[in-house]
């Protein structure tokens, strides 16, 4: 896991990618702090972090696309396939390199609040934690893209998906909303929803049996909790959607609440996503 | 050293490799070989465990390559048809990030990269971009990745493909170094290639093993079947009877009338026994001149072309009893 840890890590610094990166990440997040903080004379940094966290949009596909899609393009991912290292290093390797990256502009950036904190009265710990979880929120984030980037050997697709999902996620809850909550709306949502995950499944096995089966063990419950209590459903997939919103995790703690329950769902996002690579990457070895 | 039981890969509805076994002996050099699309890349991409088997076990040097991979990729250096190259790295960074991932320990890292370098004859352009290199030396820097760590086992795909006359030369004399102290198992689509530094030929057609033998055994099933071209002073109908006396050792493969009184005709003969003086009695009796008469040795050249050949008969294994006798 080292030798692909160091190989990526360097290969940033070889080429533009890692400086422009970095420089990317500390001028965008240098213009809100010049404004809100500098000119507005704000004293919190969180302002800052959550007017910036859209910034992710732009930077996390750029820097994820190429990760895995040019191994394959190049060929160099034959060379990975025959080293005697696992799968799971390898996706830990080029994780972590990638997160380290996104660690070097955020330390320069924890040291914000410190400089502001001289000229007046900042409550550093809303703006550490604000920062932490930015950061981790990048982790999670970067863990998507880097699933994008191993299910095509095309970049510019990798990017696209990538910045598709991302944007999704972005206006997750704006979007919950524009659908009616009633009981039949909702249920009628999630069977459709249930529809489409059943044409996946399908479409993943090639096999009329398995898609059938998710379709009936996703149809009943809904129908039957539907039939039995209305209530229930309720909003329901309104609720399902706004889980979705990863961006609105940020929310709680820029507004001064360590959020526990945001911290454990960054997590388990960046694991889940490094999980599903490494399932990507293993797949291919039997197409 | 290496153990391929009945090895399968469907793709689809097409069959890439098709129940293919073979063993691979330690300390030999050993030639893949096929025309194109006969499954030799796959066979060797799932011998080193970068594609999944539909069917079968590889076994290398007792450890299963899909149940203990890491434990066997670490006997196997494998040079794919494409060098796996990163055009962003210089070779010595490169081949030291190769080393670093095959894990040779931290302080032999540099004498060992220096090692392959100078066998390749790269060291010259150890500080060089990868993507400024021909395709000569990327293939040599392709194959010094896949010596590094002096893997008991080194395959090779194609690894000739491209390089200028002299760079070949070079190439195989390395290989046959290589095969003094490895197993070394090499794959291409031309003959000369693999008869020249081979000890064992194993020829794959449209995904089975046709045969798998010597290169002087596979000469000798050449001589069993020998040809001939006669040219005779005899119509057609009359050269068919003529060669019909002979019996059943002897079969018209083709003819072709010249004028009246002259046809050209090959014969195949399935004996061992020399037909020569029988042919020229039996023409002579029917008055009618043999004007020239060729016998045409096969060479390994032929031997591959009727194995391989699209509609080629139920191909039958054709290991010797021997098998293994020239080391």
């Amino acid at each position: 896991m080292t030798a692909i840890f160091k190989r990526e890590l360097k290969s940033y610094f070889t080429g533009m990618m890692g400086y422009i990166f970095i420089a990317f990440v500390l001028l965008f997040i240098g213009i809100y702090t010049s404004a809100l903080n500098l000119k507005y004379a704000y004293p919190g940094f969180e302002y800052v972090i959550s007017s910036s966290a859209f910034m992710f949009l732009i930077t996390v596909p750029v820097l994820t696309m190429r990760v895995f899609a040019e191994e394959r393009k190049q060929s160099t991912d034959q060379l990975l396939y025959s080293l005697p290292i696992s799968v799971m290093d390898m996706v830990l390797g080029k994780y972590l390199a990638m997160v380290v990256l996104l660690t070097i502009p955020m330390a320069i950036t924890a040291l914000y609040p410190l400089l502001i904190g001289t000229f007046g009265t900042v409550s550093y710990a809303t703006a550490y934690s604000s920062l932490f979880a930015f950061y981790l929120l990048g982790c999670a984030l970067i863990a998507i893209g880097m699933f994008m980037s191993s299910i095509t050997e095309n970049q510019i697709i990798a990017a696209v998906m990538c910045l598709g999902t991302l944007i999704l996620c972005y206006l997750m809850t704006a979007l919950s909303q524009l659908i009616t909550s009633t009981s039949l709306a909702s249920t009628l949502s999630l069977m459709v929803v249930a529809l489409l995950v059943s044409l996946v499944v399908r479409l993943m096995t090639k096999s009329w049996t398995a898609a059938g089966f998710t379709a009936v063990v996703t149809f009943v419950p809904l129908g039957l909790l539907y039939l039995i209590s209305p209530t229930v459903m309720e909003g329901a997939f309104t609720s399902a959607l706004s889980a979705l919103a990863i961006f609105d995790r940020m929310d709680s703690f820029t507004g001064g609440i360590f959020d526990l329950t945001g911290l454990v769902y960054f997590i388990s996002v960046a694991a889940l996503f490094c999980f599903f690579t490494v399932q990507a990457v293993e797949k291919r070895r039997w197409s | 050293m290496i153990e391929v039981k009945n090895l399968t890969k469907v793709y689809g509805n097409h069959i890439a490799v098709d129940h293919v076994s073979f063993t691979i002996d330690p300390g030999k050099i050993y030639g893949f070989l096929g025309p194109n699309g006969a499954g030799k890349t796959t066979t060797m991409n799932i011998i080193t465990g970068c594609l999944a088997a539909t069917e079968g076990t590889v076994t290398v040097d007792g450890h299963d390559i899909f149940e203990e991979p890491i434990q066997a990729k670490k006997i196997i250096g494998y040079l794919p048809e494409m060098p796996p190259l990163y055009m962003d790295m210089t070779v010595k960074d490169y081949l030291r990030f190769v080393a670093e991932a095959k894990g040779v320990a931290g302080k032999q890292i540099e004498a060992e990269v220096a090692r392959v370098m100078k066998k390749t004859a790269v060291t010259d352009m150890r500080l060089r971009l990868i993507k400024n290199l021909s395709k000569g030396y990327r293939q040599r820097v392709g194959l010094a990745q896949a010596i590094l760590g002096d893997p008991k086992v080194i395959i090779l795909d194609e690894p000739t493909v491209g390089l200028d006359p002299q760079q070949l030369i070079e190439i195989r004399d390395l290989i046959r170094e290589l095969g003094h102290d490895h197993t070394v198992m090499l794959s291409s689509h031309i003959m000369q290639e693999i008869s020249a530094v081979c000890d064992m030929i194993l020829i794959i057609s449209n995904g089975k093993l046709v045969a798998e033998d010597t290169p002087e055994n596979l000469e000798q099933l050449a001589q069993h079947e020998q040809t001939m071209k006669l040219t005779v002073h005899a119509g057609e109908a009359k050269t068919k009877k003529i060669v019909g006396t002979l019996g059943a050792a002897v079969e018209i493969r083709g003819m072709k009338a010249i004028s009246d009184n002259e046809t050209e005709l090959e014969i195949g003969i399935l004996t061992e026994e020399d037909v020569r003086e029988k042919l020229f009695y039996a023409f002579a009796e029917a008055k009618c001149a043999i004007v020239s008469m060729v016998r045409e040795k096969q060479s390994l050249e032929d031997v591959f072309l009727s194995l391989t050949r699209v509609d080629a008969p139920e191909a039958k294994p054709a290991s010797a009893a021997d098998k293994g006798g020239v080391a």
